[in-house]
Order: structure tokens, then sequence, then C-alpha cells
């Protein structure tokens, strides 16, 4: 099988507290502040790696983000994927998901053959999930999104897709993208031989000029999404403990109500 | 003096440290109370070809250096003691077979001691032979071309989930030391048994189980250096496993000071943090001291195993200092816990129990006096 996952680097969750805005540019500043690769997508690359291991073929790690976004994929190396090809241009930034999507696409169709594309359902940073089904429209593929468990048999593909609050199982066939939560498997640990592997491999940059991308379609340029302002919201105010008597309580909760226009 | 870590290093430290507190500090007090054998751990460890760190690549391992593996072996004792110590136990295999072992012997043995596919063990200590290691009753028979063992071990770690085993026997009872040989022997082969499994004032988890050979016939390929050349073997395993003791004892330290240091600040007596007062400051100032001390010590001894210089003065010192600090500090931090340490629901008795261990496995606080004694004499 040949299987691309596409992977998005992010702030560490466990320091989201840390992650400040700059109100000058409305993104966000990461000085100071460790990048990990976002948990859903390592979850995709773990996918990815299984199916390897049960059917053979190649999988590439694929990710468009600064030149530090190298790191990421030299994870990826280390818990065994076969390559690992990063798009990095100062022309990419600013992108929104709609011009993120067709850079990974073109950058797809360059690889060239594939069967499965894999990404984690979202990125806990922006929360859009709007790149994996971005890329499978430029691609004109059909798009699995929400997937917690994968089972692919020659052609076919069967899967457990997450609802609100059920779940439905969906077929298509391969060449095709899926999207996958965080019940889907349990990510590996990078071994020590994969560490000292990874470190040695070469991570190909593909830029504007590697990819016939058209120029008004990335970047800034390409986006449609323009962002007006990005705030922490304020925390809602303390609430009340109403103690005493039932229906003392309750008379006094229907007073408020009432007063509050809640209802 | 270099200090400073290389980048493989700190690259694999980052990632033990991960798992370790992420996998295993979580689970320590599970394990110990329950006293099963921690598979999910030593699952993990073979992952992440911890196991192989200190074996060559042409016999499946990492061909890192011993230092590493002592940086290593601190992070998983420090999250887990009972891991630690099985990790560290694997060590008294592989390092004689590294040392004394022919090519076969280390073509056939390694791999999967380097895979973490099998466990290794050694065996010297029974009934009447442990500090007194020369007086192993233990016999050894030559018989064509195979040994026949007969005798019983005891306390054994990594006993029964071990697959390979470096047993000492006795040649010549008569000559004591000088009758003692080494051999390869695995689990499973006729005439090799379990007895008993010890049930310990800690570290319970921790597999401490008898051998018994009863008419136990290997082949004699399985000679392990040479015949009546076993006492070289054991002492230098034992020197090289001090390292390994050695930092098992400084990852209790670690664990205890560190949970001694949250808590003091954590808790009001007489209106402030027990950490303002200065009585609990100068313990916790001496536990910090005995800490750096003894890992600089035990860093050396790796060093020097790394250099093929002498390094068996300094790993007894570095084991019988380090245990020495456990101890105290683990004994300390129950009294900066007062009450509620010595209670069960607080992990610091625990590593009170487990300390304790330290300054008797792998030659005792008075053995490693003689035998450090016995160097400066000489110089």
């Amino acid at each position: 099988m040949r299987i691309i996952v596409c992977i998005k680097q992010v702030p560490d969750t466990e320091e989201l507290g840390k992650v400040k805005i700059n109100p000058a540019t409305n993104t966000l500043k990461r000085e100071g502040v460790s990048s990990i690769i976002n948990p859903f997508d390592e979850n995709a690359v773990e996918e990815a790696l299984r199916l390897r291991e049960r059917k053979g073929g190649k999988v590439t790690a694929l990710s468009m983000g600064p030149p530090q976004a190298e790191e990421a994929l030299r994870k990826t190396l280390a818990m065994g994927v076969d390559r690992a090809i990063l798009l990095s241009d100062k022309a990419f930034a600013g992108a929104d998901t709609l011009a993120t999507s067709y850079v990974l696409a073109v950058a797809i169709k360059k690889i060239g053959e594939f069967d499965l594309i894999l990404s984690g359902k979202q990125a806990i940073d922006g929360d859009t999930a709007q790149v994996g089904p971005g890329i499978a429209e430029w691609l004109s593929i059909p798009q699995l999104t929400y997937i917690r468990k994968l089972e692919v048999n020659d052609n076919k593909v069967r899967a457990e897709r997450v609802l609100e609050d059920s779940f439905e199982v969906v077929e298509t066939s391969l060449p095709c993208l899926v999207t996958v939560t965080k019940d889907i498997n349990e990510p590996r640990y990078p071994s020590l031989r994969g560490l000292l592997k990874a470190k040695k491999e070469e991570i190909p940059i593909w830029s504007c000029h590697d990819l016939s991308v058209e120029r008004k379609r990335v970047g800034a340029d390409g986006s449609p999404t323009q962002v007006i302002k990005i705030f922490t919201p304020q925390p809602p105010g303390k609430g009340e403990i109403l103690s005493g008597e039932i229906s003392e309580v309750a008379d006094r909760l229907i007073r408020e109500i009432k007063k509050r226009k809640i209802v | 003096m270099d200090f400073a870590l290389n980048d493989d290093q700190k690259m694999i430290l980052e990632l033990v440290d991960e798992v370790s507190e992420k996998e295993f500090a979580p689970r320590a007090d599970e394990i110990s109370a329950k006293g099963e054998f921690p598979a999910e751990n030593i699952k993990k460890l073979t992952e992440l070809d911890l196991f192989g760190i200190t074996i060559p690549e042409k016999y499946g391992g990492l061909g890192m250096d011993y230092l590493t593996w002592t940086l290593v072996s601190e992070r998983i004792s420090r999250a887990c003691t009972t891991t630690g110590l099985i990790f560290g136990t694997n060590l008294l295999c592989t390092y004689p077979l590294l040392q004394f072992g022919n090519e076969e012997q280390k073509k056939k043995y390694l791999p999967p001691l380097a895979k973490g596919e099998t466990l290794g063990a050694f065996a010297l200590t029974e009934p009447e032979a442990g500090s007194d290691a020369g007086n192993v009753q233990t016999t050894a028979i030559k018989e064509k071309d195979s040994y026949v063992l007969d005798g019983t071990k005891i306390f054994i770690t990594n006993g029964e989930v071990a697959g390979t085993y470096i047993i000492i026997a006795n040649m010549d009872r008569a000559r004591g030391p000088r009758g003692l040989t080494a051999f390869i022997v695995e689990k499973g082969n006729p005439g090799f048994t379990f007895g008993q499994h010890f049930d310990k004032m800690g570290l319970s988890a921790l597999p401490n189980v008898e051998l018994i050979f009863d008419n136990c016939r290997i082949p004699s390929e399985n000679l392990l250096h040479k015949e009546k050349r076993g006492f070289r073997v054991a002492m230098r395993t034992f020197a090289a496993g001090r390292i390994g003791v050695g930092i098992g004892a400084l990852g209790v330290a670690e664990a205890a000071f560190e949970k001694a240091r949250e808590y003091s600040k954590e808790r009001v007596q007489f209106g402030r943090s027990i950490s303002s007062f200065q009585a609990i400051q100068h313990i916790l100032a001496d536990m910090a001291t005995g800490i750096e001390t003894a890992k600089y010590l035990l860093y050396r001894a790796a060093w020097l195993l790394d250099q093929n210089e002498p390094f068996e003065k300094i790993s007894s010192m570095g084991k019988l200092y380090a245990s020495e600090v456990a101890m105290k500090v683990a004994t300390k931090a129950v009294q900066v816990f007062g009450g509620y340490g010595y209670t069960k629901d607080y992990p610091v008795e625990r590593y009170m129990r487990e300390a304790k261990l330290f300054e008797i496995i792998e030659g005792t606080s008075e053995i490693q006096r003689g035998v450090i004694a016995n160097f400066i004499l000489k110089e």
C-alpha cells in the first residue's frame, strides 16, 4: 500500500496556557512554547504504520509549515515512516484551510500514485477539521472523516465513523482520504534505533518552485478566510449556589430564572 | 573534564523521560502493591530498544556506551524501582557474555537479549554462599561433552522470567573460589526448575526466585570462559553490576527527594509551609548533596568502564555510597511527611522499604568497604 500521512506541527497542549496571542497580527506567539505533532495526526501515523505492517508498502509523511516543522516530520521518521517531505515557502504563509489543502494536494500529485491518505480529524490549534476534506476535494477522491476503526481489504475500505452519540459504518474504495479520531489506536513511541536513524535522514523541502502551484491560490492570497480578530474569551462569572429548604430554594431559583430572562 | 551530554544522549533521555513519566511512574504504586511482574513496562522497554544499548550492532544491539545505559537506567529507576532493577539485572547476563563469551555464544545469546525477547539473569548466591562467594556448593561435573549441574541458588533476580542464565557452579569445592566455573543455562533445560519465590520487605513485584539444578545436563559449549575461572567472571560481572545497582539506588533517592521537596512546599504548619523551617531545609539540602555526590561517582564508574580503564574500585564506591544515600534520603523523606509518610497513602514508605535492598544486594555495604579497602591498600 502506498500511504501518505498529512501532519501538522502544533503548540504543545500541555503548555497551551502559555500560548499568547499577538493582537497586532492576530497570530499565535509561539516563542518559548514547545511544539508537538498534532495528537490526532500521531494516530494517523500509527494507523499508517499498522497498515504497512499488515499489507506492506510505503508510508510518506507530509507537512506544510515553517522550517522548524521538520522536527515534527523527523519524529514520524523515528516512529517508522519511510520518508518525510516538508512543504515550506514564505509564499505559503498566512494560508487558510483552502490554500493549505491546495498546496498539500499539489504535493500529493507530485509524489505520484497513492492508495490512501490519512490525517487526524482536526488540528488541536485551529480545530477546523477542514484541511483533510479539502485535500480530498482537490484530488476528487472519496473522504471518510472522524474514523475510529479502519479495515482495508483489497480495494475496499470499511470504517466506523463517529457521530455525536453513535457511529455509522461506511464503505468506499481506494484511493480515498481518511481522517481519524483518538480512539482508533494508541500511537507508538519512537524506538532508540528509530531516533538514531531519523537523525541522519534527509528531509527534502519543497517550495513554490518545486510544486506546480498557481501562485494566486497559495498563502494569504489564496485564502478567502481573513482573521479579523483573535482573542481569549472572558471566563464566565462565578456561579451562585443556593442552599436551604428544597421548596424555598426552588422558589428562589424560579425567581432568578425569571429575573435573568433565562427562559 | 567534560560533564556535557552529547546530542544522542539528550535525544534518548528525552524519550526515556517521557515514557518513564507517562507510563512507568503512574503505575509504580500499583505494581508494588499487587506484587505482579510489570510485563507491560518490560514490553515498553523492548519496543524502545533499550535492552540493546550496550550490545554491539553486530549482535543486534545499538553499540552505545555504558554511560548512556547508566543515564537511561537512572530515569527508569526513578519512575519505577522494580522496572529499573529488572532492566539493570539484564546487564549481569549481557556483560559477562560480552566479556567472556566466545563468538558462537555471543551470536547465539546476545541478539534475543538485545531485542528484549529474552531477559537475562545471573546466579551465584546460595544459602551458604553470598558474601562468601567462594563457598558455592552447587557442583558441576564434566561428563564427556556435557556438564552436569546439581544444587540450589536463592534470591535470583529475574528468576523464572529470564530465558538466559549465567550460573556459577563449583568444579572443585575443596579449592573454594578456584573451583568456580561459569555456565550459560537456558530456561527449559531438563533438570533446571524454579522453586520458591521469596516474599520480601519491598519490591514485591521484582522476581527473586530459587533456582534448582537436579542432574541438569548442559552441553559443554555452554561453558563460559574457562573451567575453574568462574570467580573472575563473577567478580568482573559484580563490578559492572554495581554501577547498575548503584544507579537503581540513586533512582529511589531521587524519587524520594522529589516527593519530600514537593510536599515540604505544600504542607503548612504554624501558618507557613514547612519548607520555610530551617530544620526541613537542612534535611533537603543534605538529601540533594548526597544525591549529587552519588551521581558523579556512578557516572565516573561507567565512564571508566567505557574507556577500558579500571573501574572496579569506583563502582564499589558508587554502589556503597548511592545505596547508603538512598536509605538516608528515603528515611528522611518519611520524616518530612511526618505521620502521612508512615501511611501507604504516600509512596515514601515504599521508597524506604525499597532503598534497604540496595545496601544488601550485589555485595553488602560491608563487603563493598572490604573491596574498596583492598584496592586502596594495594595502591
